[in-house]
């Protein structure tokens, strides 16, 4: 591993019978990077994404993931990574405050930082008049900026996020960006995966998979050079066209 | 050991913020034993009986004083003809018709044997069955005596033979049937339904990624469930003897220590059903199907077990309530210990650590 690769993964693959759900895929990822993991539904991004993590075993490849390897190391990964998914991740019957601290407390964190982070973070995200309001109680754009910010809490190395904006306007996925931004200056590198183009523009690189595959990996702008294009959408509607045919 | 901390106080907030889940915690558990305990006690008390008396002697009129002596009968009509039974019946008037047939001391004088028709409406099965148990006991009863008294052989064989509980009090017999049903709704489908939620919501997840070990979260959503199972278990004993004077006869500690043993039976196969089962309905629907009826059905709890056709009465030996109900039966009315009872122990200690095995290796499976 170079010093300033976080992620290595050299011909990642996933068989599930037959079938490739990852096919030897080759990228890796920078210390404070934003990396865009693009793809459409079923290309098999939540595979990889769950391999990274330690979830999922892969059948073949080597990935080291923040200087450890997936295989045997899955322990020492989870205590460097955060991780938010695509379906809700907060409890609903708990307070803000409440979610805070549990996850706070799993991450093992000790009871003064953890009470430190808890007020710096309402303060951060202005929920501090709403802390002790149930999570189903506020709305979703806020939901989702503190899901983010609980799944960093424990300053990881690398934060995961799986299509972590489903289902909000622009102007709220706008406003969960700034975080992502503010979370790379501080040097977590954020590996995230995504299908609104518009936020593909806002990551410092991006790859694009499909069927199993990695077919383009380069900065937005070096491939809407490529592909002489002038949005991340019609890069994508290109490969996918060209795949087709 | 601070993380696993957290994780249960948690899950006693999802408990106790869930006005749903405390009302099957609660409610249901007392709701039962009132309801179960006063239908039983209430479906034997006064019932009503026609007679038919074709001899009108004095050993049908002993017998009918000996059946409202008892307290559970309550004679509201005599009849002159079999023709009236049907319309008895259709009527609600009785549930019951008692037939003597004519020349009834006579005949059991002279020891040929006198003629005694049981008939029961048994659109109600079950009380029906009751019914024409208490009456065999108490004709049989009184043939007894007589048999004492006068040296006569056993001539009155009514002709009816169906189960009987000797107690000839339901609710005796109810109380470890609902235990076993209350642990089973609420360690299993509990259990089931809360971690089938976590994976629902995408919380599990979360939980995997998190450094907390899958050993952690197994106990910790056991846990809070496993303390509010045994205070369950303490007052439906305790409100079984306070309401309905169901004894404990046996050793409390015993009676206890194997509840808490069928509980982390029941607990285990909550755990086995959330690794099958992907969303909060299914589980339910699994813990309903697969646990709540077996255990109404084929536990012994309502329906004895030994009437049943052969390949039923094997299955009800794999059920691991019917062991428990023996177990709380014996130590409750009977009194025996742990010498009695050590196979039935041995039998739900097996099913616990196979069902606890299973599943932890299930959940472990579905991690990879």
């Amino acid at each position: 591993m170079t010093a300033e690769n976080i992620i290595e993964v050299e011909n990642l693959t996933k068989i599930y019978g037959q079938f490739y759900a990852n096919d030897h895929l080759n990228f890796s990822v920078k210390k404070g990077e934003i990396f865009g993991f693009l793809g459409a539904n079923g290309a098999g991004k939540t595979t990889a994404i769950r391999i990274l993590c330690g979830l999922s075993k892969p059948s073949g490849g080597k990935i080291t993931v923040a200087g450890f390897n997936v295989y045997n190391q899955t322990e020492q990964i989870k205590r460097n990574i955060g991780y938010m998914s695509q379906k809700f991740s907060l409890y609903d019957d708990l307070t803000v405050k409440e979610n805070i601290e549990f996850y706070g407390g799993i991450y093992g964190l000790n009871n003064k930082t953890l009470r430190q982070k808890t007020s710096d973070l309402l303060q951060k995200l202005d929920l501090t008049d709403k802390q002790n309001f149930l999570i189903k109680d506020i709305p979703l754009g806020w939901k989702q900026r503190l899901a983010f910010s609980i799944a960093i809490i424990h300053d990881p190395q690398i934060v995961f996020l799986d299509e972590p904006t489903g289902g909000v306007d622009p102007i709220t996925r706008r406003h969960f960006w700034d975080l992502i931004y503010e979370a790379a200056f501080s040097g977590i590198t954020i590996f995230v995966t995504t299908h609104y183009m518009d936020e593909a523009e806002y990551c410092d690189r991006v790859s694009i998979m499909v069927d199993g595959k990695i077919i383009a990996l380069d900065s937005p702008d070096n491939l809407k050079n490529t592909y002489q294009v002038d949005t991340m959408n019609e890069v994508f509607l290109k490969l996918a066209r060209q795949k087709i045919n | 050991m601070k993380a696993f901390k957290g994780f249960v106080i948690k899950e006693f907030y999802h408990i106790f913020r869930d006005y749903r889940t405390m009302l099957i915690l609660f409610g249901i558990p007392i709701a039962q034993v009132i309801l179960f305990g006063y239908i039983i006690t209430t479906e034997i008390n006064e019932a009503g009986v026609a007679v038919l008396d074709n001899s009108k002697d004095a050993v049908t009129r002993e017998i009918q004083n000996q059946m409202l002596a008892s307290g559970f009968f309550k004679i509201t009509a005599q009849l002159s003809s079999e023709t009236e039974i049907e319309s008895i019946f259709r009527k609600g008037i009785a549930k019951e018709v008692i037939v003597f047939g004519a020349n009834f001391e006579e005949n059991l004088r002279k020891g040929e044997g006198s003629d005694l028709q049981i008939v029961a409406d048994a659109s109600d099965a079950n009380v029906a069955n009751l019914l024409v148990s208490y009456t065999t006991a108490i004709v049989q009863n009184y043939n007894r005596q007589q048999m004492a008294d006068m040296q006569i052989p056993m001539q009155i064989e009514p002709r009816v033979r169906m189960y009987y509980n000797p107690e000839l009090k339901g609710v005796y017999f109810f109380v470890p049937g609902i235990m076993s049903v209350i642990l089973m709704l609420i360690s299993a489908m509990m259990t089931s339904v809360s971690i089938a939620r976590e994976k629902e919501m995408g919380n599990m997840e979360i939980l995997l990624v998190s450094p907390l070990r899958p050993i952690q979260i197994i106990i910790g959503k056991l846990m809070p469930y496993f303390l509010l199972s045994f205070v369950n278990a303490v007052s439906v004993i305790s409100l079984g003897w306070l309401v309905f004077d169901v004894p404990v006869n046996g050793s409390i500690v015993l009676l206890l220590a194997e509840s808490m043993l069928f509980i982390t039976l029941a607990l285990s196969l909550g755990l086995l059903i959330s690794s099958v089962a992907a969303s909060q309905q299914v589980a339910m629907f699994i813990s309903m199907l697969g646990l709540m009826l077996p255990t109404i059905l084929l536990s012994g709890f309502i329906y004895p077990t030994e009437n049943m056709p052969l390949w039923l009465e094997l299955i009800s030996y794999a059920m691991p309530p019917k062991y428990y109900i023996i177990i709380a039966k014996d130590i409750m009315l009977k009194g025996v210990g742990l010498r009695y009872l050590w196979p039935e122990t041995l039998v739900l200690l097996g099913m616990t650590l196979f069902f606890l095995i299973v599943a932890s290796k299930k959940f472990k499976i579905r991690l990879s």
